[in-house]
């Protein structure tokens, strides 16, 4: 019976629950069973919430009842810990803030109590959302639940890996450069970036507040919809909210899924982040889907974005940037960690010895580089120059999407890397994002589905695609399509090709 | 601190061209914050008016309150200035621990407001114009609290605590540009000038402009130049300034003590300094270098200012009487001589007396009295006369002062008592017994005594001499201990002597 | 090649109020210059006719009603403070002048 629970999507469970032919509390208890069983390998949850099974039981009360409850009432969820949650400890990954309780719940998940989901728990990240790889989590690495040796991307690695392990159906992530997309793509799951400002911030830990975007994550593209669905709208208490009426992205990715075909769909191919420098699987995978499309009746168009070769760069000037200002909060005076040097010393001193000890090599990085960045003298040179090429990547965007619907990209360069393969070098995990970055830099919407399994290494392959700010329905008509076509090419959804037990020294 | 070197005002003016520049902080009374939704409160218990955008909770995000950015722009006109079409807040990034997210939300180089001018009047009739560079939106920090060392100042504190009820209450900061040409009017232009950003945001009712309790705020840069030159000298910039007095003392001060470093073949530090009221000193503070590096950039969190010109025009319309039409209007409306009038603009209590005519009392009274006994207590305490009493409590004792209950000298007793915190002054009257004895069988029976003991008295009195009834007044007086109306008194003296 | 010393790095690690140890300082001065060197890039095309964009998907006058709303207790307010005395955050002495 609770094997059965885990394998069943979020849309799923929530028509079991609806017909009453389960309970919230067994669905709950059954992926908590789960993450006892298997997260001990896989790593996921920092923290699990032992409200849990109280909460879903008062959900199958209000429905024993009679009361009308939402969609998805009785669903469990997983939290990514860059979230501030009332009940359970929130530390975005770092020992700066190791048992710290939020007097006060993110929007977001204040909106998926009201919906009824169920909080599972709190997912591991890279410590403060820095990383590709979980590898920067103060916490120990999360694991690939398709092999163990290998990473679960990035910074969102303990979502993906908890829905990619069927410890979640869903779970919230954020994405700054592609923290929820990339950790989708080594996971073989589904990961959906707004457009930003669809979704609220307020309660996500900012790392760099111009490209942070809070979304959800999945093992359907139906799934992230009805979660998305959730989680947007405007919220008066995050100032760069839109106020936009959304479409339902459910009813996108459900009309998606009934669609024959992709006839008269421009597709833009980005010349810029895909070929030679990707690794083969990846490359297969993407040609592989080209010809799916083609097949389909979409037209491909070659996109030339001039300026995306700038775009890791602008990144990593303007997030350090913003970052180390976002996080000269943490400064032991109202909230977590304190070090007091030896022999006492002044506020300074202590403010000084507590940022060394409770931040990560990573963190401080940054935050080294980001102060430089805004220092005097080094403005414009860097900052400035940065948010000039913004306005380039966003032309480049705007001149694309007039000749295309959407574009698509290879998710990233390759697949799930091995523990320790790019620690020593900042650079090249920072060219890991090149893919994901531009989307960021723009603000528009973006989202990657598992599209193949690459031959070399037997690791899931995912496929991004982007559309204009605001057509974020487009992106869940058009990726349900291809994921209904896939499936029925391969006989059965794609996660059901996700090894059962995590797997460990290798997938194939 | 050891006592600086001054060198004789005079003496200084004539070797040296003080140059002044004012940076004036506006604390706005709206309800609620800049950029959260706390109370905008004074005297709260500690660390209660918060929501976790005071406390830069993680993940907290700030929204900017649309009545401070109101206020902010027709603070903006009523300078004079240019409304900016598009304005942005920016970060400043430095580490306190009174501010909560160690970077204040300030505006950089997009203000709200631009290039205007405030009229000002002094004491000697001078009319100066101070030219306003910029005025911009910020937040407040919190308050900290020194603990432990002998005088509970930041030397030699053991630990401090902090309060953040103030952290994030709306500020506007009014920035001049370089004011010249003030000469030996200088100090007098500080302060003047401080004193009509006070009666401009009173008017527009968007400060409680209390300096004593920070609501209006002044740092004065001064600098010298040796006459004939054309270069700025290097400036030093003092800061907690307030009281409208201590602006202009601190002011002279500097000059002074600028002057005789220069004198000597010293130079000037760029600094900080700080003001003491009790010293009437300045002392070093942090030295400004390039190691003060705010890195500035845009507010993410925050979207620009962008006023439609409707709205502008709409606030313009709104705006009060300037000061200095407002003073002339005054000035006629209370039939006032320009001595009498000036008296009430010099101690910088036009509002008060105003305010104390509105409530109905007669205008030389009321001027009487602020300019009077409550001037003279505050310069005694070195406060701001409006700080000490309220105009309602102020007309509350002229009343009894013309219904009879109190005579002058009572009514002074009367007025340090509310000022003391006694309570309300018919109260005191009460608890105290100070009221006048208006019961003429008790006067009559002590004139009574008094003519008796003073025969002669007695007898010159009936020769006409009525002078000599100053004696006997005198000794009634003396025998009720004050609590008498001398004109009364009189009265009855000239009467039983003529029976 | 930039022009990050190791005093420039001491600096913004005091600017940034980390106190970073000698080893650290070492080698984060070799990997800046190395990241710098390769983020300095986005110099080569902006130009002085590109306008900033600093918001993504631009708003503006994005206000709030002076209306008091979301208010934390004190116990709330202290409640993950490191050390708090009388309803205030302690901190040690503080060094220097008040700003």
């Amino acid at each position: 019976m609770a094997s059965e629970i885990i394998d069943l999507t979020a849309a799923e469970l929530a028509t079991k629950l609806a017909a009453k032919e389960l309970s919230a509390e067994d669905a709950t208890k059954a992926h908590l069973d789960r993450i006892s069983e298997v997260d001990s390998d896989v790593r996921a949850f920092l923290a699990i919430n032992e409200h849990a099974l109280s909460t879903a039981r008062e959900i199958d009360a209000r429905r024993a009842s009679g009361e009308k409850l939402g969609e998805l009432a009785g669903v469990p969820l997983a939290v990514k810990d860059v979230l501030v949650t009332t009940d359970m400890p929130t530390t975005s990954g770092s020992k700066i803030l190791e048992g710290w309780m939020s007097p006060y719940d993110a929007t977001v998940v204040a909106r998926c109590r009201q919906a009824d989901l169920v909080p599972l728990g709190k997912t591991n990240m890279d410590e403060f959302a820095m990383g590709s790889s979980t590898e920067h989590s103060a916490y120990g690495p999360t694991r690939n639940p398709w092999n163990l040796d290998r990473i679960p991307g990035g910074s969102g690695g303990g979502s993906a890996a908890a829905v990619a392990a069927f410890e979640a159906p869903f779970a919230l992530g954020s994405d700054t450069g592609g923290s929820i997309r990339q950790p989708a793509h080594v996971t073989g799951t589904v990961g959906f970036k707004p457009t930003y400002g669809a979704v609220s911030r307020y309660g996500a830990i900012a790392l760099a507040s111009s490209l942070d975007q809070v979304g959800p994550c999945s093992r359907t593209v139906l799934d992230s919809a009805l979660l998305h669905d959730v989680i947007a709208g405007h919220d008066h208490h995050d100032s760069t909210s839109l106020t936009d009426q959304w479409p339902s992205m459910a009813a996108a990715a459900r009309e998606g899924a009934r669609a024959e075909n992709l006839k008269g769909l421009r597709v833009g191919v980005v010349k810029q982040i895909q070929g030679d420098g990707f690794q083969q699987g990846v490359r297969d995978g993407f040609a592989k889907t080209l010809e799916l499309l083609v097949a389909a009746g979409a037209e491909i168009v070659e996109i030339d974005a001039p300026h995306f070769e700038y775009a890791v760069a602008a990144y990593y000037l303007i997030l350090p940037a913003e970052a180390s200002s976002n996080l000269a909060k943490f400064d032991s005076v109202r909230f977590g960690l304190r070090v007091t040097p030896a022999g006492g010393g002044t506020v300074e001193d202590v403010m000084s010895a507590t940022r060394e000890a409770g931040f990560g090599p990573e963190v401080k990085r940054r935050i080294i580089l980001g102060t430089y960045a805004l220092s005097a003298g080094y403005y414009d040179a860097y900052y400035g120059s940065a948010q000039k090429v913004r306005t380039l990547i966003q032309r480049d965007f705007d001149a694309a999407f007039t000749q295309a619907d959407i574009l698509i990209s290879p998710t990233a360069p390759t697949t799930a890397f091995a523990f320790g393969e790019k620690t020593k070098d900042p650079l090249e995990m920072y060219l890991n994002d090149v893919t994901t970055i531009p989307a960021n830099l723009a603000g528009i919407p973006a989202m990657s589905i598992p599209v193949d399994v690459a031959a070399e290494d037997g690791l899931p392959v995912g496929l991004q695609l982007m559309a204009p700010a605001r057509a974020d329905d487009r992106l869940y008509r058009v990726s349900a399509t291809i994921e209904r076509m896939l499936e029925e090419a391969a006989g059965m959804p794609f996660y059901a090709r996700a090894p059962k037990t995590p797997a460990k020294g290798g997938a194939k | 601190m050891s006592k600086a070197k001054l060198m004789d005002f005079e003496k200084a003016l004539e070797l040296f061209e003080p140059v002044i520049g004012l940076e004036v902080h506006v604390e706005l009374n709206t309800k609620t914050k800049m950029f959260s939704s706390a109370p905008n409160e004074f005297g709260s218990e500690p660390n209660t008016n918060l929501t976790p955008v005071c406390l830069g909770l993680p993940g907290s995000l700030p929204v900017v309150n649309a009545q401070a950015v109101r206020y902010s722009i027709s603070l903006g006109l009523a300078l004079g200035c240019e409304i900016s079409p598009s304005s942005v807040f920016a970060r400043k990034n430095y580490f306190y621990p009174d501010m909560a997210k160690n970077y204040q939300i300030s505006q950089y180089d997009k203000p709200i407001a631009e290039n205007g001018s405030v009229e000002i009047e002094l004491a000697n009739g001078r009319v100066v114009h101070v030219p306003i560079e910029r005025a911009h939106m910020e937040e407040d920090a919190g308050k900290l609290t020194h603990v432990g060392g002998s005088t509970g100042r930041i030397q030699g504190a053991e630990y401090s605590l902090v309060d953040y009820n103030r952290a994030g209450v709306p500020l506007v900061e009014i920035v001049t540009r370089p004011v010249f040409g003030g000469e030996a009017d200088t100090p007098a232009i500080a302060s003047a000038y401080v004193s009509t950003i006070r009666d401009i945001v009173i008017a527009l009712g968007i400060s409680d402009a209390r300096m004593d309790r920070g609501n209006l705020r002044c740092d004065a840069n001064v600098s010298l130049r040796p006459r004939g030159t054309e270069k700025l000298g290097t400036r030093t910039e003092t800061k907690n300034v307030n009281s409208l007095r201590s602006v202009e003392r601190a002011v002279r001060y500097e000059i002074q003590r600028q002057a005789a470093i220069l004198a000597d073949g010293g130079s000037i530090l760029q600094e900080t300094r700080h003001w003491h009221e009790d010293t009437g000193a300045t002392s070093a503070g942090r030295p400004k270098s390039d190691a003060d590096d705010y890195r500035y950039f845009p507010e993410p969190d925050l979207a620009p200012v962008e006023p439609s010109r409707e709205l502008i025009e709409e606030l313009r319309a709104q705006l009060p009487e300037h000061p200095t039409l407002r003073r002339r209007r005054l000035k006629a409306e209370w039939g006032f001589s320009d001595l009498e009038f000036q008296d009430i603009v010099n101690s910088g209590l036009l509002t008060e007396v105003e305010t104390t005519v509105a409530i109905g009392v007669e205008p030389q009274a009321a001027r009487k009295w602020w300019t009077g006994e409550i001037a003279r207590i505050a310069n005694e305490r070195g406060v701001d006369a409006g700080s000490l009493i309220t105009p309602a409590n102020l007309a509350k004792v002229v009343a009894l002062v013309d219904e009879g209950t109190l005579n002058d000298k009572l009514a002074r007793v009367v007025i340090g008592a509310v000022i003391d915190g006694e309570g309300e002054p018919s109260a005191i009257v009460q608890a105290r017994g100070l009221a006048i004895v208006s019961d003429d069988g008790a006067l009559i029976e002590a004139i009574d005594a008094a003519l008796a003991s003073q025969p002669d008295v007695l007898e010159k009195i009936r020769e006409g001499k009525v002078q000599a009834a100053g004696a006997v007044i005198g000794a009634v007086m003396k025998a009720m201990g004050g609590q008498a109306d001398a004109a009364r008194v009189r009265e009855l003296v000239l009467e039983r002597a003529s029976q | 090649m930039s022009d990050i010393s190791a005093d420039t790095v001491r600096h913004l690690a005091h600017l940034a109020r980390i106190d970073l140890s000698d080893d650290e300082v070492a080698h984060l001065t070799d990997e800046l210059r190395v990241i710098v060197d390769n983020i300095a890039k986005v110099g080569e095309v902006a130009t002085p006719d590109v306008p900033a964009t600093s918001h993504p998907i631009p708003l503006s006058n994005v206000y709030r009603e002076d209306v008091v709303a979301d208010v934390l207790t004190q116990e709330q307010a202290l409640s993950g403070a490191p050390e708090a005395n009388d309803g205030r955050f302690t901190v040690s002495a503080i060094l220097g002048e008040e700003q």
